[in-house]
């Protein structure tokens, strides 16, 4: 497949403007600033890309509904605060091809029917805070961002902020709070942020990879794009594959690809046995068949989801207690502790868990963080409760017997 | 209007209503911890979250608004697992010595548990066990006991825009707590004691001084005195088994001498006195032209606040003392004298609706009369212990007076409970001083009742006295904000900091609603319809004590004993 995302990042000074515009760089910049907004947001619908932060939303009706949303002014903030255990894929970007990115957020701006830009960068992505501040700097010079783009009337400007070392500010809601020079606590929705966001007015999120689609849908045209990869939620997709492979990385490929080729065409194999893997990191469920299919129709029907794609392989010499154990203790970490049932749940299965690792736990207990895990699913605030029991629960589903022998007498 | 069903009924409610409150309308009590009628929603519990078909999850039911066709369900296996759960997770928690807590009648989280059938706590673990935050002489904070519903937060910061409580932390380590953990006795906090009110369980309460009034009790040596501020009498009945709106002015004397105290006076007296000091004040600053407006002083946790966040509005502040200090200044001398008591034998003891009062009696400069002014300081809720504790049967008790020399008071003293009273009663006197004449309208309604900032305009003689009362901190900004921009139109104002006024205090019996505190001061209302004297001026103790002692208002004597000074306290 031709690649779209990472066409660039292989280039000497890919960072640079001049190598980006030697290659048809803000040319999509300059298509969209002769259409009308709503043409815009139809050629994105048509193209049917879907969020590739984790929640897997069309991008074109959350374009369209911040548009048609009262509020002024209009934000537009590309999420970039990737702290997914095991997703890497948005860093390849901001560090090698931030023009992609500006110019994506750019067209998007101009779609909802706004001047105001922000990217929220992971505050220990120092490098590619760098990259990023070079590269508006360059937009800007060129006349790519500020007042009047290349003299259509329409002025566009990008701030960065930086994050400060927190996971869940990574969910959108929290992340817009954090802006606002609050805790970075998740909100309740609804409210949207397409409806109240960014202090409270009307507000697109996207994530780096759902962005750095628009350029190359604007200019091949939504149609085109709409048959790669799965016809469900087609276009290229970023896999991060790690864990017990050989060669571990971020690799483009279009949606629906099996697993199996994925590991064992891209990644080298797996080192070992195959055992298990994590499709979607630490927030999806354990899966153990390696020909589902990498979509997020099909590994939702299998039980887990994509999320942001990142891979975690685990081979037969890991134990599950340990699996568990490991995303308990990152969850328990990182809940912001405002929801009950996330701040006390986690802190109990932790307890739990670490109990079984040590040879101490109690049959009765497996049923009991089963059950927390559907509570959790069903009452947490925001996705990170709702999910961090996802790795758990479905070890001590497959790998019941594991946990079993780690009963005490 | 949108019409949904909740478990198979039907219900029309307007926009926006949330599905909770259109539960209410069917005789549904959806049950919830961080939920608090009166402050803004912020669904930290979870435990209110009810079905919704078509939606993957469960909604929390307390903020989110119903829509049209909307099919929910409160009552399914589902939700009732996730409640009782939820309610575990609490309790694994919760440091929770049920049986000496002092909420185990009035705690939340207990009182749910037991509903929702929670009969085992199935997980274990390590429970908290921070240190208790008692830097603050007024309020003692137990994290331990902390469920974290965040209500304390809200409640400062959106209610009273103190906002020296927060959380801080994160996950696991999350906490309530105040700037760098100072404590709040070290930081702006105004001790008004309304997170005590809103808290579920028993993570804030008063510091309490029960030993050391039982050990003054005991002790041979000492004759203790005490006085009630009106606000006691409207509520402490609810404590001790009588309906909300019981007026126990005549049995609360009686308990109080019940229970050993050698004098039992009221400060309803030294309300009167109070109104004696302000209106002469107000009516001498507008004769003479001086700063305007005046704002009372009655109320310690708006002086705090003014003190941290408007010093520059000190010049405004009457000079008065409350009522509970200067009754504390004249226990230990006027009454002292009267009685032929050696002052240092006095235990001065009030019993007041307040957690900022105990903060009051221990500031440095209430000392005037050679000794501590008042010694301690009960709350409504800890005179309840004490009744309780010493078994009287509060509800079958006779009704008995005050004695009469600090004790007989008029309507104008005992309407001060609530918000408005002040003002009221203040004017019922500076008209008589202004034009020597009784005015005639004596109950001025328009400063009555609960609306969060009241004006009126008086007609005293040719001058339009323009009048404004705040309740509640938040509001109080608003008009203070004024007058600091120089644009107030006013010539006097009322602030007290808690919603309703004294009978919506931090040491009050627990509750948040507004709605009771407005029965809390109708109560004041009524008994200052039918008591012989309505006005201060008219009270035949308050003319004794000035013909006896204190010789004229605003005299040398009163300007020693019942004036006082304030200090820029700045920001923390």
């Amino acid at each position: 497949m031709e690649k779209i995302l990472t066409k660039n990042i292989d280039k000497p000074n890919s960072q640079d403007i001049e190598v980006y515009l030697a290659d048809g760089g803000y040319k999509a910049l300059e298509k969209v600033l002769t259409l009308k907004p709503e043409e815009v947001i139809d050629e994105v619908k048509k193209s049917r890309l879907v969020g590739r932060g984790g929640a897997a939303f069309p991008v074109g009706l959350k374009w369209s509904f911040t548009s048609k949303e009262d509020g002024e002014p209009k934000f537009i903030v590309c999420n970039a605060d990737e702290g997914e255990p095991g997703t890497f894929k948005d860093r390849v970007i901001l560090r090698n091809d931030p023009h992609l990115l500006l110019e994506a957020i750019i067209i998007g701006g101009y779609a909802i029917g706004t001047s105001h830009g922000y990217i929220y960068v992971r505050g220990e992505y120092y490098p590619e805070i760098e990259v990023l501040e070079k590269a508006i700097k360059q937009a800007k010079e060129k006349g790519y961002l500020g007042n009047n783009i290349l003299r259509s009337g329409f002025s566009f400007n990008i701030q960065l902020y930086k994050g400060a070392g927190s996971y869940v500010c990574g969910e959108e809601t929290a992340l817009l709070e954090s802006m606002e020079g609050n805790r970075g606590s998740p909100d309740c929705r609804p409210p949207f942020p397409a409806q109240s966001g960014f202090l409270g007015k009307p507000t697109a999120v996207n994530n780096v990879e759902t962005l750095a689609n628009i350029p190359a849908i604007i200019i091949n045209g939504g149609n085109w794009y709409s048959k790669i990869g799965s016809p469900g939620s087609p276009g290229p997709k970023l896999f991060c594959l790690s864990g017990q492979v050989n060669k571990p990385g971020v690799y483009e490929l279009p949606t629906g690809i099996p697993l199996r080729e994925l590991i064992e065409n891209y990644g080298g194999g797996v080192r070992g046995e195959f055992k298990a893997v994590l499709p979607g990191g630490v927030s999806s469920s354990l899966l153990t068949d390696l020909d589902v299919k990498l979509d997020y129709k099909s590994i939702a029907k299998a039980g887990s989801m994509l999320g942001s794609g990142a891979v975690i392989v685990i081979n037969s010499d890991t134990s599950m207690i340990d699996v568990a154990k490991n995303t308990i203790d990152f969850f328990a970490h990182e809940s912001c502790g405002k929801c009950s049932v996330c701040r006390e749940g986690t802190r109990r299965a932790r307890e739990i868990i670490t109990r079984f690792a040590n040879g101490g736990g109690r049959a009765e207990e497996l049923d009991l963080l089963l059950e927390l895990g559907e509570v959790m699913y069903d009452t947490a605030c925001c996705g990170l409760g709702q999910v961090a029991m996802s790795a758990t629960t479905s070890a001590i589903k497959l790998f019941r017997d594991e946990f079993e022998q780690k009963v005490r007498e | 209007m949108f019409t949904l069903t909740i478990n198979g009924e039907k219900v029309t409610v307007p926009e926006g209503t949330s599905i909770m409150n259109a539960a209410k309308q069917l005789r549904i009590d959806i049950p919830h911890l961080c939920y608090l009628e009166g402050l803004e929603p912020e669904y930290h519990c979870r435990i209110c979250g009810v079905e919704i078909e078509g939606e993957p999850r469960l909604a929390p039911s307390c903020v989110r608004a119903v829509s049209e066709g909307m099919k929910v369900h409160t009552n399914t296996a589902r939700v009732r697992r996730a409640r009782k759960m939820i309610v575990e997770l609490l309790l694994v928690n919760h440091s929770a010595d049920c049986p000496t807590c002092e909420r185990n009648q009035t705690c939340e989280l207990l009182k749910l548990a037991f509903e929702l059938g929670v009969k085992k706590v199935r997980f274990e673990g390590e429970k908290p066990s921070y240190e208790l935050d008692e830097t603050s002489p007024a309020i003692i904070r137990d994290p331990n006991k902390c469920i974290l519903c965040g209500r304390c937060v809200r409640v400062c910061h959106d209610v009273q825009t103190v906002s020296v409580i927060g959380f801080i932390n994160r996950g696991l380590d999350i906490k309530v707590s105040t700037f760098m953990e100072k404590g709040l006795g070290n930081v702006e906090c105004t001790n008004c004691g309304q997170c005590i009110q809103v808290c579920p369980v028993g993570a804030i309460k008063e510091k309490s001084a029960v030993d050391e009034v039982w050990a003054a009790l005991a002790n041979p040596k000492k004759h203790v005195v005490v006085q009630e501020a009106p606000a006691i009498r409207a509520a402490l009945g609810e404590e001790l088994g009588l309906p909300p709106g019981t007026l126990v002015a005549g049995k609360m004397h009686t308990a109080l001498r019940r229970l050993g105290f050698d004098a039992v006076f009221d400060t309803n007296f030294s309300a009167d006195l109070t109104i004696m000091e302000e209106a002469n004040e107000l009516v001498k600053r507008i004769t003479e032209g001086s700063v305007l407006p005046q704002i009372t002083s009655c109320c310690p946790g708006w002086i705090k606040f003014m003190e941290h966040f408007y010093p520059d509005l000190i010049p405004n502040v009457s000079t008065c003392k409350s009522p509970q200090q200067m009754f504390g200044s004249l226990a230990k001398t006027y009454y002292a004298q009267k009685a032929g008591i050696y002052p240092a034998k006095i235990v001065s003891v009030s019993v007041m609706p307040c957690t900022a009062k105990k903060f009051e009696a221990q500031r440095p400069e209430m000392t005037d009369s050679g000794f501590r002014d008042v010694d301690y300081v009960l709350t409504t809720r800890e005179l309840a212990r004490m009744i309780k504790e010493a078994g009287i049967d509060f509800a079958g008790l006779p009704d008995e007076s005050a004695s009469q020399l600090m004790g007989l008071y008029s309507g104008a003293g005992t309407i001060f409970g609530a918000t408005g009273g002040v003002m009221e009663a203040a004017l019922r006197t500076a008209y008589k001083l202004v034009t020597g004449k009784e005015l005639e309208r004596i109950d001025i309604e328009p400063v009555r009742g609960l609306d969060g900032i009241k004006t009126a305009t008086v007609n005293v003689d040719s001058l339009e006295v323009k009048v404004a009362v705040a309740h509640g901190l938040g509001n109080a900004r608003k008009i203070l904000d004024e007058v600091r921009a120089g644009k107030s139109p006013y010539h006097f104002i009322e602030i007290m900091a808690c919603p309703g006024g004294c009978v919506g205090g931090g040491g009050q019996p627990i509750s948040f609603d507004l709605a009771l505190r407005g029965i809390r001061g109708q109560v004041l209302y009524n008994e200052d319809r039918v008591l012989p004297y309505r006005r201060s001026h008219d009270n035949p103790s308050i003319k004794k004590v000035y013909q006896d002692y204190l010789k004229e208002p605003l005299g040398e004597k009163s300007h020693h004993l019942l004036h006082t000074k304030y200090t820029n306290r700045g920001r923390v």
